[in-house]
This record gives structure tokens, sequence and C-alpha cells, in this order.
């Protein structure tokens, strides 16, 4: 009789990657419909897009490699990377612009270096950060205003054309720079009453953003809940923003207060579902929060004194480059031992 | 109330315990051979004292330890040996282990038995002797003579001693269902533990999803200051590392022994094994086993002679073959595989299982992994499993020892919740193994290299000592040559005073004298000459190694200076002293040269 050999644990009950991702999808679902509410068909349209595109050059790449292609594509991983991107473009972006960042995202940021698990950098975040430096007009004024589907707006054929009409004809009409953006330059001028004044500041904070923001944040809320991700990188990441915040810019009449900070442009998008990226982010607890409180800080940064209004692709990606020397000082005290061993061996060792 | 710990990390595995407490512990009855490895602890194997053919005695000591660490093995029941032979045994290497082949004769004939009851009275040595003497080492995995281990070093007062029956692998249900059954016995045996001890604090921790044998330990307890301490279920708090922080909120220093501080730990089964040996003189011959798996039609708990055969047991159990995909000898966490049903039980089996292909299925294909962290957040050793992976997987070896490697358990927590289904346990294993291998070679190399030195070091010695004799001999001669000179003299000028006879006598004393130091110089003088050639030779060597030292330096030192380098000042400090060194050389060879010459006209003159 042949038994089965086979190392222990015989017993396992893990969640496969797969259904990881799966999960990180489901969770961003209430955002992308609170986007879809407020800002018209176009996140919806960028998404599904997206989401070709990365399965696309995910296969197409896999199978350059002579990499098995539907086992790695049944890890969902592409598919968030596609997803990620469809969130953070800007609505009217033109389908070749989502492309580019996509293909990027995929092929450069993620399969040139070896494929899952093996990316120094976030694959999303390097997509975003391309097209944002090489097409910053069309990165910059395709962004919806936030009339939402209720009042007006472009229908979805209408969203469709735009995005994939051959000119790019203009949207003038129905878009608008971004609050952050908004309160940034007007500031200079103004009052924070008068800035406030502007209806994309709405009642609340920044129409619409406000409450996508808010969605992205409970969706994240969940991914800490079922233990998809730890607390440590979001918390950092939003503690990092409020801090700076709250040092540097409590005159509203200078600086954007930290509510816009924390609930417009990217701020809960990037906290809960693109800092978090696993294979590009620190390892320990404790790398984690200064990993996080990193991005937190330099999103303050340049925002407030850098070119561009939000800043969650280059404060991930420049904390990516920092993750190997975060992680070399923070390893997690073993038990038994009076501290942790850092550095490398041989030396500083405890 | 007990005041209770957290650990980090642990996990919850489906329980499946139920499934073998439904009845009470049952007899296996009698197998038709017993297989008796003659290693079942750690330390010494035992040394057969029994010939083939030779009619035991259950209780009867077979085999013994003549030195060193290690405990009896006994026959357990009375019959006739019928070999001594390499036997299958229950190890993951799957290899074969001396054991002695025993052919119950079924009429279970005991030898005289000597029980002591009032323990007491005697002597703790006398006890911790009973103790070895019937074979007891430790019943909840690792098998250390328990002995040894209730003898702590002289230094380290166990102030708290622990009874482990949190037994929190899935499967295993053998300390519970003693616990239940045998309540009295485990207490009885705790005590005899605890008045060799003498701790301070004596507690058992139970995991609580035994409610039943909490409340038999519980009673078995009233009246006693022992603590019965309910803690939270999660694996792996059985581990000792655990349950020792878990109830004493205390951690086990690395590469520390519980009692450093003041901590031991003992697994209920071996507190019935004391109680037994103390009270009835019976030695450990038999243990409960789980005998559990869906490939069964009657799981249950057994209580086995050691030896019997697991196919006994499986048999015993209803298996069904057909259904029978993995056996597992231990838990589904930290068992391992066995590739036949031949191998015995031992002292230290505690469970197994006979898994169905659905029950255990093969894991998934290996993904990539892709850093979630998963196991790093159910690691009870506060590890950084992914990053031991990453370093196990390209052989970074001492990139995983820096980061604690040798403190993994094996628990294989990290394992069952890998997303990316990685063997993460197999490939600590590996590193394991491979950096015992090397520091193996490691040491060997070290103590050749001793040799090697110890070896010139006497060489050198010898030569100088030689040397030392070679001096004091020309000393010798020397002297011997100014004393003739001085009493030749001396001689000279008292011969004419005093008579004739006496100056004869001093003059054939002289020429005794002068043909004694020639003698004498003569063995003396070739050393001299011998030593100079290669001195000579020597000298020339390291004149010519000093000026081409010397060339390098200067030309590093012309390159450094036209590019401004840095180091100008420490190369013109390097190419003064070896000038000097240069310098120095020739002057000693030419020393040497007019030594050599002067030497040579000498012995032409002689």
């Amino acid at each position: 009789m042949a038994f089965v050999q086979q190392s222990s644990p015989h017993a396992r009950n893990a969640r496969p990657t797969s259904r990881v991702m799966l999960w990180v999808i489901i969770a961003a679902l209430p955002g992308l419909l609170a986007q879809v509410g407020f800002f018209g068909w176009g996140n919806l349209i960028n998404v599904v897009w997206c989401i070709a595109v990365a399965l696309g050059s995910e296969a197409a790449f896999l199978a350059l490699r002579g990499k098995p292609i539907a086992f790695f594509l049944k890890d969902n991983t592409a598919a968030v990377t596609g997803l990620l991107l469809g969130l953070s473009l800007p609505q009217f972006a033109p389908w070749w612009v989502s492309g580019i960042a996509v293909v990027t995202a995929i092929i450069i940021a993620k399969q040139l270096y070896g494929g899952l698990g093996s990316n120094p950098f976030n694959p999303a975040m390097v997509g975003y950060a391309l097209v944002l430096i090489s097409f910053p007009v069309a990165m910059t004024t395709n962004w919806a205003e936030p009339s939402g589907l209720f009042s007006g707006a472009p229908d979805f054929v209408d969203t469709l054309g735009r995005i994939f009409s051959a000119s790019q004809t203009s949207v003038d009409g129905w878009t608008m720079a971004t609050p952050l953006d908004e309160y940034k330059h007007q500031i200079a001028s103004h009052t924070a009453a008068e800035v406030l004044n502007h209806p994309m500041f709405g009642d609340g904070i920044a129409k619409g953003w406000e409450w996508v923001n808010l969605t992205f944040l409970a969706g994240g809320l969940l991914l800490v809940f079922l233990r998809i991700i730890t607390w440590h990188i979001p918390a950092g990441f939003l503690g990092g923003l409020a801090v700076m915040s709250l040092a540097f810019g409590s005159n509203a009449d200078q600086y954007a207060p930290l509510t816009l900070h924390l609930l417009a442009g990217g701020t809960m998008l990037g906290a809960f579902f693109i800092a978090t990226d696993p294979v590009s982010a620190a390892t320990s607890h404790q790398g984690k929060l200064i990993y996080g409180a990193g991005i937190g800080i330099l999103i303050y940064i340049i925002r407030t004194w850098g070119n561009y209004p939000d800043a969650v692709a280059f404060s991930v990606l420049l904390l990516n480059f920092a993750v190997p020397f975060i992680d070399h000082y923070t390893p997690p005290r073993t038990y038994g031992h009076h501290k942790p061993r850092r550095g490398v061996p041989g030396r500083n060792q405890g | 109330m007990t005041q209770l710990w957290d650990f980090a990390g642990g996990i919850h595995p489906a329980e499946n315990k139920h499934q073998s407490t439904r009845t009470p512990i049952r007899d296996a009855g009698v197998p038709e051979l017993l297989v008796l490895p003659l290693q079942q602890h750690i330390g010494e194997p035992a040394e057969p004292l029994v010939e083939v053919g030779e009619r035991v005695l259950k209780g009867q000591k077979l085999a013994d330890i003549r030195s060193g660490i290690g405990v009896p093995v006994h026959a357990p029941t009375s019959g006739i040996i019928e070999s001594i032979t390499e036997q299958p045994v229950p190890h993951p290497s799957g290899l074969n282990d001396w054991c002695i082949v025993l052919r119950p004769d079924g009429e279970d004939q005991w030898r005289e038995r000597q029980p002591i009851t009032e323990y007491r009275r005697l002597e703790r040595e006398a006890v911790l002797e009973r103790i070895r003497e019937s074979g007891i080492s430790g019943m909840g995995g690792a098998g250390f003579p328990t002995n040894i281990k209730l003898r702590p070093p002289k230094d380290r007062k166990v102030d708290t001693l622990i009874l482990n029956g949190a037994e929190c692998e899935p499967y295993i249900t053998a300390d519970d269902m003693t616990m239940r059954e045998k309540a009295t016995k485990v207490v009885a045996g705790l005590k005899v533990m605890a008045w060799i001890l003498r701790p301070e604090r004596c507690v058992i921790g139970i995991e609580d999803n035994k409610p039943e044998a909490i409340e038999a330990i519980r009673a078995a307890c009233e009246g006693t200051q022992i603590e019965v301490a309910v803690i939270p279920t999660k694996y792996p708090s059985g581990g000792e590392k655990q349950l020792i922080r878990i109830l004493t909120g205390l951690e086990v220093p690395n590469e520390g022994i519980p009692a450093d501080i003041g901590v031991m730990c003992q697994n209920v089964g071996t507190a019935v094994a004391v109680a037994r040996a103390l009270f009835e003189d019976t030695p450990l011959i038999s243990r409960i086993v789980t005998v559990t798996g869906d490939a069964l039609r009657e799981p249950g708990n057994y209580e086995a002679w050691i030896g019997t055969p697991i196919e006994h047991l499986l048999t015993k159990a209803g298996v069904d073959e057909e259904k029978l995909n993995r056996l597992v000898l231990g838990g589904p966490m930290m068992g391992y595989t066995l590739t036949t049903t031949a191998v015995p039980v031992t002292k230290t089996t505690n469970c197994i299982i006979a898994a169905t292909a659905a029950e255990l299925p093969d894991p998934p294909t290996e993904q990539p992994c892709i850093r979630c962290g998963q196991c790093a957040e159910v690691c009870p050793m506060e590890l950084l499993p992914q990053q031991l992976f990453w370093y196990s997987k390209s052989e970074e070896f001492e990139k995983a020892e820096h980061l604690n490697l040798f403190d993994c358990i094996e628990c294989g927590a990290c394992s069952y919740v890998c997303p990316s289904s990685i063997p993460l346990v197999q490939y600590y294993r590996y590193a394991k193994g491979e950096i015992r291998v090397q520091r193996a070679e490691q040491l060997k190399a070290d103590r050749a290299r001793e040799r090697f030195e110890a070896r010139k070091a006497r060489l050198e010695r010898e030569q100088e000592e030689k040397e030392l004799r070679r001096k004091e001999r020309a000393k010798a001669a020397a002297e011997a040559q100014a004393r003739k000179q001085a009493e030749a003299e001396q001689a000279a000028e008292t011969g004419d005073a005093t008579d004739d006879r006496a100056a004869k006598a001093a003059l054939v004393q002289q020429a005794l004298e002068r043909k004694k130091a020639k003698a004498m110089a003569g063995e003396a003088k070739p050393a001299p000459e011998q030593d100079d050639k290669p001195d000579i030779e020597a000298l020339e060597k390291q004149l010519t190694q000093a000026r081409s030292k010397l060339e390098t330096m200067q030309r590093m030192l012309d390159e450094a200076k036209e590019q401004q380098a840095d180091n100008v000042d420490k190369l013109e400090r390097a190419v003064a002293k070896n000038h000097d060194r240069v310098t120095r050389a020739e002057q000693a060879l030419q020393e040497a040269r007019q030594t050599l010459s002067r030497n040579t006209e000498n012995q032409t003159s002689d």
C-alpha cells in the first residue's frame, strides 16, 4: 500500500491568493458605485477597459515568457491592478492614456521584474505616474464635475464616445479641476471662505469626493476586518497625513484643511487599496507603520509645496524604494530574545 | 482565577477531536508480535540485556543504556524474544533501527513488583532512580528522559511546575481522554513531581475545548493547592514555550531552557506514567494512542502496549484500506507521514491519523509569494516567515539564521494560512538541515586546522629546544676552555715553586681536559656552520621580498600622487617603512656573510 508522502502541516485552510484579490475587488465596489453616482459613467468604463487591457497584456506576456497563462490569470492580481488604475484615472481620460498606464503597470512594472511577487514597485502606481508625467493635460483636464448621473451629465453612450473618440474634443462642459487643485490655487489670492464658496466643495467638504472617500474607507475597513490587510499601513498613512496637516496647515486661509486632505483626492483609495499592496510594501508591523507614515507625510509635502495637487502615486513609489531599508531595520522581536536582530548577519546582533 | 497571558499569532484549525472522544479508552489487545525499538528517547540507544529465545516476564527490563543519558526498555507482556534486528521504526526519515521483537505467550505473567506507597519517606534520588528504571521519557513528543528533566541544573530553582494538558493540535485526544479517565493518577503523578522539585506553584493548563477533562481534573485537585488553568483554544498553545507564556507571562530565553526562568513543563501522560511507576511498580509499557481519521470505522483512543504494530491498531479501529490515502503519525500540523503500517507504537506515539484523500487533500500548486504577511501574523514565535522563506529558497543561510531561523518550532501555522500554498516549514527544515551540515563540516575543518597548528607549534618548540641545548653545550665548552687556560697559567706560575710531581700531574690533567674540551667543541662546532648557510638564503629571500614590496608601494604612491588620491599620506609612510625594512635586510645579510667568511677562516686555520 503506497501512502501519500508529505511534509507537515497536513491540514491547511488558506484563503488562496485568487480569493484574497477577489475580496479586494469586492471591497472596492462601493467606492466605484459612489464614483459612478457622483461623477458619471467614466470610472466604470475606465475600470472595465483597464481590467481588459490588464488581463490581455498579462496573458500576452505570460505567453512570451512561456508561463502557464490560465494559472496566473486566475490569481486575479492583474485584474486588481487594472481595477486600481480604473478607479484612480480621470473619468474622461482618453482610452490610450489609460491603456498606456495599464500596459506599463503590467509589463514593465510587474512582468519584467519577474511577475507576481517580484515587483519592487506598485505596478498600478508606476503606470499612473508615467501617464501623469507624460500626458499632464489629459490627466488634469478630464476630471468630471460632481454633478452626477442625476443632473444632466453625459449618459453612458456619450461618455463612452468621449473616452474612445479618435479626436479629443473638449469636454469642457462637464469637467473641472479637482477640489485639491482648486483649493491649492485659489487660496493664494482668496480666503478660505471665498474658496469654499465654489459649488465643487458642496455643503460638506468636497462634493462627491467625500462620499467616494468614505465608501473606500468602508471597503478598506472591510479588508481589515477580513484580515486581508492589517491596520498598520492605513493608520500610518492617514496618521502621517493628519499630523503634517495639523502641524503645518492649521491655517485654512493658507493651506487646505485636514478634512479636505483626508476626504478629497485619492486619499482613502490610496491608504487602504494602493499602499497596502503587500508585494511592494514593508513587512513587519513596525515597518508597515513607518512605510504608511512616510507615504502620508510625502503626500502632504507634495500636495502643499509640490507641483501636483494629488500625490499618492509618487509618494507610494518613493516609499517603495525605501522598503528594503525599512525592512532591514524593523524586524520584530522574536520570542525569547531581548531585542530584534536588526541589520545584517555578523553585525548589530541583539 | 489564574491570570493568563496571550502569545503572539496562532491559528484556529478545525479541531476534529469529537471523532475520537465518543467512546472511552479501549484496550488494544494482544498483537502477534511486539516490536520494541531500542531508542525511543532522546539520548543514547539502550543495549539489549536479553538473548534471542529467552523467555521474559511482563515488566522485565529488556535493554538499558551502558552510559550517558537514556532510559531502559521493558517487556510489555511475558513472552519469548523472537529476534533482535533492524526493523521499520516511526521516524520521519523512514529508516530502520534496532528493535527487540517479542512474541507474547498470552500469559501476561508479571515479574515481581515492589510498589512504593510512602515515597515521601524515601530520598528524592531514590524516587528519581525509580522513574529512570521504569523507562519514563517525556510522552508529549520529544521523549526526553524524565528523571533528567526532573533534576534541573543546580543553580536553577523551579518555581512553577506546569502540567501540559493543552493538547492544542487537531485530532489528538490522548491527553484529553487520559485526564477524563485517569484524573486521580494525573494528579498523583504531578504531586510526586512537585515533591521532587518543591515548586511554589503547580498549575495544570487545559484548553477550554475539553470541558469534561477540566471537570475531572478539578475534582481530582479538590483540596490541593494545584491550580487548574483553563486557557483559550488556540494552536499552538500546547507548545512548551507558548504554554509557559500563557501561564506565567514569561518567555523562555532563546537557546535557554524553561528552568532558566524557573519553570518546568511536564506532560499529563508522563504524570500518569510516574504515578504508575511508583504506586504500582509498572514501568512504561503501554500508552494511550488516539487512532482516528475518516478511513476508520471506529476511531477512538486505545491503550496499547509499547511495540504494538500500527497495523494492529488500524485493524482494531476498522480501517478501510480503499479509503486510506495518507497515514500520519502525530497530529495534522506537526506529524509526519508513514510509508508502512509495520512501525510500532513507541513511548512518544500520541496519535495515528488514517486520512482519506478528501480529509487531508494534497495542497494546491505552489504560487509565488506575494509577501501578504499572513504567515507573520500567525507565527507564535514572532518570526518573519516570508523572509526566512526567501533566504532558505535562495540558500542565503547566514541571513536566515540572522532572522532567528533556529527559533522556529515548526508548528506549521505559516504553511496553514499561506494563500500561495507554499510548503514553508519544509523550506525551514531544509535550511536548518543544510546549516547543521555546514556547521559539522566547519567543526571538522576547525579541528583539522587546530591539529595542524598544534603540530607546527610542537615542531617549532622542538627546534627551539634543540637550539637551546646546542647553545648550552657551546657555553660549557667555552667555559671549560677558559678554565683550562687559567689552570695552565696557574700551573705554570706555581709549577716552578712546587715539586715536579705536582707539575706533572697538572700537565696530565691539562692534557686530559684539553682533549675533553676538544671533543666537546668538535661535537658542537659543526652546528653553527650548518645554521649559517640557510640563514643567508633566508635573508636573501627576505631582502628580495622587501625590495619588491618597496617597489609596489612606490608605484602605488606614484599613481596615487597622479590621481591626487586621499591615501597619499598613508602610502608615503608605507614607502618609508618599507625602505627601512630593505636597509635592515641588507645590513643583516651583510653581517651574516661576514660571520660566515670568518667561520670558514676559523675552520681552515683550526
